[in-house]
């Protein structure tokens, strides 16, 4: 089976869209020629041709509205906005515009519109280039927001995206596009090479919308994670020493709100990660889910291990970036209530 | 010490305000057939003066001149004037229904009908208006039921939108007619990317798009002109200049430093300036926008100079802002009366009929209104409640399931 790193599963999700479905066209700032400045467009313009995947002017907000119109005519258009830090030019565009458009037309009309963007920080990216928005579109009623943390996962919820015919946000983790990142940034890089989840199939399949992944069992306390925290969460549950189980959310809108009542039901303890800002952040929401849905079941209160609430710091990545080490101290908060 | 002045700062203010004579002395208007007509594939250099003219056919003695005559026979003309009619005679009636309790909100489209009922009988009806809350001749013209009209703004059982929207933000995709959000200007862009979708699948429909001309100030006005203009989008981009955004007049959106219109020189477009009240004027200048964009000649914006006659909304008193008669001052006159005097002076309407049409369009608006109403006014009459859950998403994901069930529904 091919091994690819999550960019290359992205690109060929999209090659292979492309081939199939001539409804579905790519664009957004210097994907075409040039590729992206990620390269996940890579290559993509010369093999299916300039009007499929071509570049478009600065104008998140005008990138938006005309992948709004073009999913009220028919086609299926897949943007890049090429940081999610950029995106907020075009949050009227998403909130007011391709989040409303079914429901305030009575099904009249719909957006089926796919917008990927690179999130996230651990990059040196300063606080542009670094964000994890999440939350502020997951709050946003008609919008899906999903974040994959393997290319596996990219390239089936990349497809699932494009052919779901509500509005898909999906968030790219960056940091994590060309191998797995512990946390551990004075280690050496890793490349996805030999990871189980850098086998992707080629030809199209999906992973639901909605679903998410149990990535270890355990029965002691129920870790949600998503995107890069997958894999931060996976080292801090190894250096705690504890008997987690591990989800990884996938799909923040919908949200497999199954999986993570009957995990954190199982184990009576729930840790939450993100790399967002705490206060109000998606963390919030999911430990109100847990709260409402679990309360009985709960052994110790609620962790919440994010990144603080600052700007993202350029000096201080390291210092904001909630590594493995304050997830090992959540973990031990909760085992030892 | 220098001697250059103190710098002052600019804030416009219209000519004429409460208890002011009504003052259009600095309005240079154009005579009707001064400004040219390019050819329909003239380069865009060549026409750059436009936005500076005024596209007008009626002159002052209600004949047709060329050279933008549009050789309308008289039952297209018959055809305009009545939708323009009913949708006066609509918005007087539904603006009564309003002071009357019946409904929250109403919006007129007063004094500026032959803009929407020209553009939607000239263009094909496989072409798709994206509107603003003032273009109800669209509907009108093209045969929308006056009943599905007045169910939406009672928000009551047959209410086609199923009481998701304010009253007479509509929805008609049968009708070429898209969906319209309070927002000012995020259509605009969804235009652009529509054209640009047929242009895409090489199929032959163009779409034409509303702003006022406050609207011109948002970003995403300028956005949407960027992307026409960088991908030839076959659009019409239309402002609606009608003087007045809520209170502010068009200077707070620029009009004292330059026409609307000259907007598009920037981004290489052609920018048609058109007498707005002067029917057979926006039905020539969209046709020859039309020709363009369906020859691959790419977006044209026109400005369409016009005069809000009524109040922004029913939650608004122009007599505090404005003089009160200056909508009987505009001089280019009222777009009904104008075409029905052309009418008249072709020999093809009279008094008689015309008062006669009259009648019978209210008596129409007014049955449509008795059978809205017993179906049911504002909070009467409701769509059932579990259609509250639905269309969110195309599925109803889990959130919304639970939300029904514990409402009960």
């Amino acid at each position: 089976m091919p091994v690819m790193n999550m960019v290359q599963a992205l690109n060929n999700a999209l090659d292979e869209k492309l081939g199939a479905d001539p409804d579905v066209l790519i664009f957004g700032e210097d994907v075409g020629y040039f590729g992206g400045v990620f390269r996940v467009t890579d290559g993509l313009q010369a093999k299916h041709g300039l009007t499929r995947c071509f570049d478009t002017p600065i104008a998140e907000g005008g990138i938006i509205a005309t992948a709004i119109g073009m999913g009220a005519y028919g086609l299926r258009p897949v943007v890049e906005i090429q940081f999610a830090d950029y995106i907020l030019p075009a949050f009227d565009q998403l909130v007011s515009e391709a989040a409303r458009l079914r429901y305030r037309s009575n099904g009249e009309f719909w957006a089926p519109l796919t917008v990927r963007t690179p999130y996230g920080g651990g990059i040196f990216g300063g606080q542009t280039h670094s964000q994890s928005p999440e939350a502020i579109f997951a709050h946003v009623v008609g919008l899906k927001t999903v974040v994959p943390s393997n290319p596996y996962d990219a390239k089936g919820l990349l497809i699932a995206a494009i052919e779901d015919d509500d509005p898909v946000i999906m968030l790219e983790p960056k940091r994590i596009y060309n191998g797995p990142f512990d946390g551990h940034h004075d280690r050496p890089l890793k490349t996805w090479a030999g990871h189980p989840k850098a086998e992707v199939p080629t030809g199209l399949y999906r992973v639901p919308l909605g679903k998410a992944a149990v990535v270890r069992e355990g029965r002691a306390v129920t870790v949600l994670a998503y995107g890069t925290m997958v894999h931060v969460a996976l080292s801090g549950i190894d250096e705690a020493g504890v008997d987690a189980e591990l989800l990884d959310l996938r799909s923040l809108v919908p949200l497999d709100i199954e999986a993570i009542t009957a995990s954190v039901r199982k184990t009576g303890r729930c840790v939450i990660l993100h790399e967002a800002s705490r206060f109000g952040g998606f963390g919030g929401e999911l430990s109100a889910l847990v709260q409402e849905r679990c309360f009985d079941h709960l052994k110790a209160p609620i962790e919440r291990v994010a990144g603080w609430d600052t700007p993202y710091p350029h000096a201080f990545e390291w210092d904001y970036f909630p590594g493995p080490a304050r997830l090992v101290a959540a973990l031990r908060r909760v085992m030892e209530y | 010490m220098n001697n250059q002045p103190r710098l002052t700062l600019h804030i416009p203010e219209p000519p004429a305000r409460p208890g002011d004579h009504p003052d259009f002395g600095g309005m240079k208007l154009p005579k009707a057939g001064e400004t040219m007509r390019p050819d329909v594939d003239a380069a865009e250099p060549t026409m750059r003066d436009m936005p500076f003219g005024l596209i007008r056919v009626l002159d002052d003695g209600h004949n047709a001149v060329c050279p933008w005559d549009p050789h309308l026979e008289a039952d297209v003309l018959h055809r305009g004037l009545r939708a323009m009619m009913l949708t006066r005679a609509f918005d007087d009636r539904l603006f009564r229904a309003h002071r009357q309790g019946k409904t929250s909100f109403y919006m007129k489209s007063t004094g500026e009908e032959a803009i929407a009922v020209a553009q939607s009988l000239m263009l094909d009806r496989r072409d798709m208006c994206f509107p603003t809350y003032r273009v109800l001749g669209w509907l009108m013209a093209r045969g929308y039921p006056l009943l599905d009209l007045v169910n939406q703004i009672f928000s009551n059982a047959g209410d086609p939108l199923r009481g998701r929207q304010l009253p007479i933000l509509y929805s008609a995709r049968a009708y070429g007619f898209y969906s319209i959000s309070g927002n000012l200007g995020s259509r605009f862009g969804h235009a652009v990317g529509w054209a640009m979708a047929s242009a895409y699948k090489g199929d032959d429909r163009i779409a034409l798009a509303y702003v006022g001309e406050g609207t011109t100030a948002e970003g995403g006005f300028h956005e949407a002109l960027t992307f026409a203009s960088v991908y030839r989008a076959p659009v019409i981009l239309c402002v609606t200049n009608n003087q007045w955004a809520i209170s502010s007049f068009s200077g707070i959106a620029g009009a004292d430093e330059t026409t609307f219109a000259a907007k598009a020189l920037a981004y290489g477009i052609p920018g048609l300036r058109v007498d707005g009240n002067d029917f057979l004027a926006v039905w020539a200048a969209t046709q020859w926008a039309a020709e363009r964009a369906r020859l691959n000649l790419g977006a044209t914006l026109i400005e369409l100079f016009t005069y809000r006659a009524a109040g922004h909304s029913t939650a608004d008193d122009p007599a505090k802002y404005r003089p009160a008669d200056e909508a009987l001052q505009w001089p280019l006159g009222d777009p009904i009366e104008r075409l029905k005097e052309h009418l008249i002076v072709r020999g093809e309407w009279d008094e008689e009929r015309h008062a006669a049409l009259q009648a019978a369009l209210e008596d129409e608006v007014r049955a449509a209104v008795r059978a809205g109403e017993a179906i049911g006014t504002l909070g009467k009459s409701k769509p059932e409640l579990g259609s509250m859950f639905e269309d969110v998403f195309k599925e109803p994901d889990w959130r919304v399931i639970e939300q029904r069930r514990e409402m009960g529904v």
